[in-house]
Order: C-alpha cells, then sequence, then structure tokens
C-alpha cells in the first residue's frame, strides 16, 4: 500500500463554532475509512501546534467515531471572543479553514 | 398511537433572511398532526443590544426585524394551526406581543399571543451577585452598571404556553433549544424526567436553531462541497416521533441539501463535551447518536440521550465594553504589500508615541485578516502576496480620545503615508463585554401570560 499526502480539506468537512473566548471545530472524515489515519495524525497536539499563534491555554479532542468525526476544543483562542475581540473573526468562523489546511497521509 | 410533530425554522439569527419563514409555513401547513414554526434571534449579545434600544425607546428592545419576520407567515399559519414560537421578544417580550397583535389586527386575525418572561435577572440580583457566579473569567468584577442579564428558560413555560391554547408564543431568553423541546413537550407529554426523550427533542432544537446551517449553509466549499440552490436554500423541517427519533428535512422545491454531512457538521456546531451539551432541562449525550441518509434531503438522526438537568441555569450578564474604532486604508499595484507593511510600521511608530498603553492590531487584508493573531505572529509567518491589499486598524478603548488620535493618524496617512494610500475609512462603535454565570434555579420563576382573544 502507498501512502500519499493530502490537505484535510481535500478529504474532510470542518465546522467552527464559539462560545465566548473558547473555539470548537468539527472535522468530519468524507470517507469514514479515513477515520483511523486521521486519529493518529490530527491529535490535539498537531491542532495545539497549527494555532500556536492563538496561544490555546488547552486544547481537547473528542471521538465520535459512529459519526466518524473528531470534535477539538481549544480554550481561550478567540484573542477575547466576539465581544472582545480586535480582529475581524471574533467569532472564529474562519477558523475551520486553518485546521483543513492540515496535511495528512492517507492509503 | 402518538402523532408525528413537525416543526420548523424560520430564523437562526437576528440578522437571518426574513423571507425564509415563508417556504417551510407553506409546508408545514400541508402536514398533519401537530406543526410549529420557530424563530431563533438571540445570539449571546443580541439582547444586551435590544436592552440598549429600549433605553431609547421604552415601545422597543424587541426583535426590529419582527414585523418582517412574521408577518408574511402570520395569516398561513393561524388559518393551518400550524404554531409559532420564537425569541424575538428579546428585551421586550409584551412589547414584541403587542406588536404582534397589532400586525394581527390589520390583517383581520385574532390569534392568542403568549408572553414568557422571568428571564431577566436584573431586579433579582445585583451586580455584586451576578459576579460572584461569573465562571472562566472575572469580566463582572467591580462592575457598577448591568446592561442585560438574563437566564436561559428551559421548555417548561413554552409548553405550559401552547398548553394554553397560545398560536404564538414570545420569549425572551430561553435556550436555543428549547424553541423546539417545549413544543414537543406539549404535543407529546414528554415526563420532566424521561431524559432520553427529553435530550432527543433538544437535539432536535440543536439541529433547527441556527436555519439553513442544517440544510447547506455555512457549509459550501466549492470544488469540493457543493451547495445547489444557495440563493432559495429551504430551512429545516424536524419530524419527531413520540419515541425521540428525528428525520431532518426541508420544504420541497427548495434549494439547499440535507445529507449526513450537513447534518453532522450541525450536530457537533458549538459544542464542546459531546457527553455532555448543558440545557436547562437535560444534558445532552451525543456520544452514541447516529445518522442515517434516507435519500431526497431526508436525514435520520437517532441516538441522543439524556441525563439529569444540571442544577443551575446559565446566563448571559454584558456590561459596558467601551469603544471599538477601526479604520482602513487600501494600497494596491506593485510592491502593495510592500507599502501597507510600511504604513502599518508608521502608525504604530506614532502611535506608541501620541496613546501609549492603547493596544493595536493591525491586519492587511489580502494577505492575512481572520486567521492570525493579535501580536501578528501569524501574519510574519505567511507567505502570502497580493497586489490589493486592505490595512486595518483597530483598537478598543473606555477613552474615546485614545481611540480617535489611531483613526485620525490612519486618516493623515493619505499626506503623510506611503505612496497611493487609498479609501480611508473610520468608524467607532460601542462594545458590549459579556460573562457567562451559573444561576441557583430559586432565582429564576417564569411566568406564562396570554393576550388576545379567549378561545
Amino acid at each position: 500500500m502507498t501512502l500519499r499526502t493530502v490537505k484535510l480539506f481535500e478529504i474532510a468537512n470542518a465546522r467552527s463554532g464559539d462560545k465566548g473566548n473558547r473555539l470548537n471545530i468539527a472535522l468530519v472524515c468524507r470517507d469514514p475509512a479515513h477515520y483511523p489515519a486521521l486519529a493518529r495524525q490530527v491529535t490535539a497536539e498537531a491542532v495545539a501546534a497549527a494555532f500556536a499563534h492563538r496561544k490555546p491555554s488547552r486544547v481537547v479532542r473528542y471521538d465520535l467515531p459512529r459519526l466518524s468525526a473528531f470534535n477539538f476544543v481549544l480554550d481561550d483562542a478567540l484573542e477575547g471572543g466576539v465581544n472582545a475581540s480586535l480582529g475581524l473573526d471574533g467569532h472564529g468562523k474562519s477558523l475551520s479553514f486553518l485546521l483543513l489546511d492540515l496535511p495528512v497521509q492517507v492509503e | 398511537m402518538a402523532p408525528t410533530v413537525h416543526i420548523g425554522a424560520a430564523a437562526g439569527f437576528a440578522g437571518d433572511r426574513t423571507d425564509a419563514g415563508g417556504p417551510v409555513a407553506e409546508a408545514l401547513a400541508r402536514c398533519d398532526g401537530p406543526r410549529f414554526l420557530i424563530y431563533e434571534t438571540l445570539a449571546e449579545r443580541t439582547l444586551a443590544l435590544s436592552q440598549l434600544e429600549r433605553r431609547g425607546d421604552p415601545a422597543r428592545g424587541y426583535n426590529p426585524r419582527l414585523e418582517q419576520f412574521v408577518g408574511p407567515v402570520l395569516a398561513r399559519c393561524l388559518a393551518a394551526n400550524v404554531r409559532i414560537v420564537g425569541n424575538f421578544g428579546a428585551a421586550n417580550p409584551r412589547g414584541a406581543a403587542e406588536r404582534i397583535l397589532a400586525l394581527a389586527l390589520a390583517q383581520g386575525l385574532a390569534p392568542r399571543v403568549a408572553v414568557v418572561e422571568g428571564d431577566d435577572l436584573r431586579g433579582v440580583l445585583t451586580p455584586r451577585q451576578l459576579a460572584a457566579r461569573e465562571t472562566d473569567g472575572a469580566v463582572l468584577a467591580g462592575a457598577s452598571e448591568i446592561i442585560a442579564a438574563n437566564a436561559y428558560l428551559g421548555a417548561g413555560p413554552i409548553a405550559q404556553a401552547l398548553d394554553r391554547g397560545a398560536d404564538v408564543v414570545v420569549t425572551g431568553r430561553v435556550a436555543d433549544s428549547a424553541l423546539a423541546l417545549g413544543p414537543l413537550v406539549h404535543a407529546l407529554r414528554w415526563r420532566a424526567d424521561d431524559w432520553d426523550r427529553l435530550a432527543a427533542g433538544t437535539l432536535a432544537g440543536h439541529l433547527l436553531e441556527c436555519g439553513a446551517q442544517v440544510t447547506g449553509g455555512y457549509f459550501a466549499d466549492p470544488p469540493h462541497k457543493f451547495v445547489p440552490g444557495m440563493a432559495g436554500i429551504g430551512y429545516p423541517i424536524a419530524e419527531v416521533e413520540a419515541a425521540g427519533a428525528i428525520v431532518i428535512t426541508k420544504p420541497p422545491g427548495t434549494g439547499g441539501r440535507v445529507d449526513r454531512f450537513t447534518v453532522t457538521e450541525q450536530i457537533l456546531y458549538e459544542i464542546h463535551d459531546p457527553a455532555a451539551y448543558l440545557a436547562p432541562d437535560v444534558v445532552l449525550d451525543l456520544t452514541a447518536v447516529e445518522v442515517l441518509e434516507l435519500g431526497s434531503d431526508r436525514v435520520r438522526v437517532t441516538g441522543a440521550r439524556g441525563k439529569p438537568a444540571p442544577p443551575t441555569l446559565k446566563a448571559t450578564v454584558c456590561i459596558d465594553g467601551g469603544l471599538l474604532g477601526e479604520a482602513e486604508i487600501s494600497y494596491a499595484g506593485p510592491n502593495a504589500a510592500a507599502r501597507a507593511r510600511l504604513a502599518a510600521e508608521t502608525v504604530a511608530e506614532r502611535m506608541r508615541i501620541r496613546a501609549p498603553g492603547l493596544k493595536l492590531r493591525i491586519d492587511a487584508i489580502g494577505l492575512a485578516s481572520v486567521l492570525g493573531d493579535d501580536a501578528g505572529a501569524f501574519a510574519r509567518r505567511s507567505n502570502a502576496s497580493s497586489e490589493d491589499v486592505r490595512l486595518r486598524f483597530a483598537a478598543q478603548s473606555a477613552d474615546r480620545a485614545a481611540v480617535e488620535r489611531l483613526l485620525d493618524e490612519v486618516e493623515a496617512l493619505y499626506c503623510a503615508g506611503p505612496a497611493g494610500g487609498a479609501g480611508v475609512r473610520r468608524h467607532i462603535t460601542p462594545r458590549l463585554a459579556s460573562a457567562s454565570c451559573l444561576i441557583e434555579r430559586e432565582f429564576v420563576q417564569p411566568t406564562v401570560t396570554v393576550f388576545g382573544s379567549e378561545a
């Protein structure tokens, strides 16, 4: 079997949501067969590294195998959130695409 | 056998499409059994903005688009016994009810309109008592004036209003999902400790509460994710069985798509621990939820499990947050990025002298403007290039003069900045700071009042 490197957006969907200064991103495999590979590679540590400039105080990954999905929760990652951020995207709505830009290896 | 309950969503936030409800109301009118049309129009800070509006005019403070949302569907809903439930009452549910009654009268209609109150905590708890109940932060520490403090009510008062024959139920702050759970508790007589069913109803509400987000909105990403007919996207309808199974669909002939992908993304929207989504009436566990495509824009969702309701209720509290100042200027053509960078450095240097201590954020729209951070670390790492850059400067302070100084410095770039600086726009907007609190239930006493013709 040969592995190929792809960006997450080629094989998975993602959606950002916010509550105050907390960001969550749901990551959903388009093909459930990719779930184990993503579970190995898209770890909480990998996501924390991709979002390091946002200085999240904690990153947790929740696994939802029945939905072929993961839920990433990044505390204090929204520069204060919608009511306090100086940025244009206080909700973090665009941030799912920062996750989707990560490279992964799949069969 | 208990009937299947149909619940349609006509709005997912205060600024949503006001014509979305028409096709949903029409589809509901053609179904059998109990049917409801819900409007979710209260994001976290919307209520505080409404409270400020009510200060200016005591008759207002409800959703400013109320007439546009409800007016076009009211007659059709009343004729077909589709009952309307909305949190468009915002800071003034009674005002909204009066407006709906006036709107109905003008159309020759006479509905029963119920008002749910008791979410407003301002007369119940002092700022100090609210501050003592704040979770995850200290926004309220030392606050003397509360603009809005509202507990998230549950399904109970909504179900009670429907039990009393309301054609329209107007609420202020309720849990978004309660807009669907209330009708389900009313129609299916679910017990207050039937945790799995309450969890299923909460999940149905969660899937409906953002309107088009479950039917193809907030989803399209061509060429990887296509959504047909986005200009006429159909808002969702949930068909909920007495045992708690849910089918998500949308009105026939509308745009959008309903499949396992659109539904799965929305199941996890704004969720933290999927095993414990806290609502006023139940703790929803999503870990055993499964989605099954039935074809033709129908998806079956099962497996919601419930745990006993939390002992406290969540409340959102807003106080004055000072002023946000923003100013923008464009640089375009060859070498635009370098000229934009020079302009940013120039303003930053002058602000260090003219308003030291004012935290500044600078974004280069076209290079890096939303994925980055206040300190600019992401932007410095980015290798994006563009020949069309719009620089954006932002600062927040209670000191208007300091904020004005930033906007003045950006404007002065016209003559004193790099070549070709163009199109300055500047504005100052008031901000709200918000906090979440946990409130003991004894402080929250919901009431239901029914107005209009008696049945």
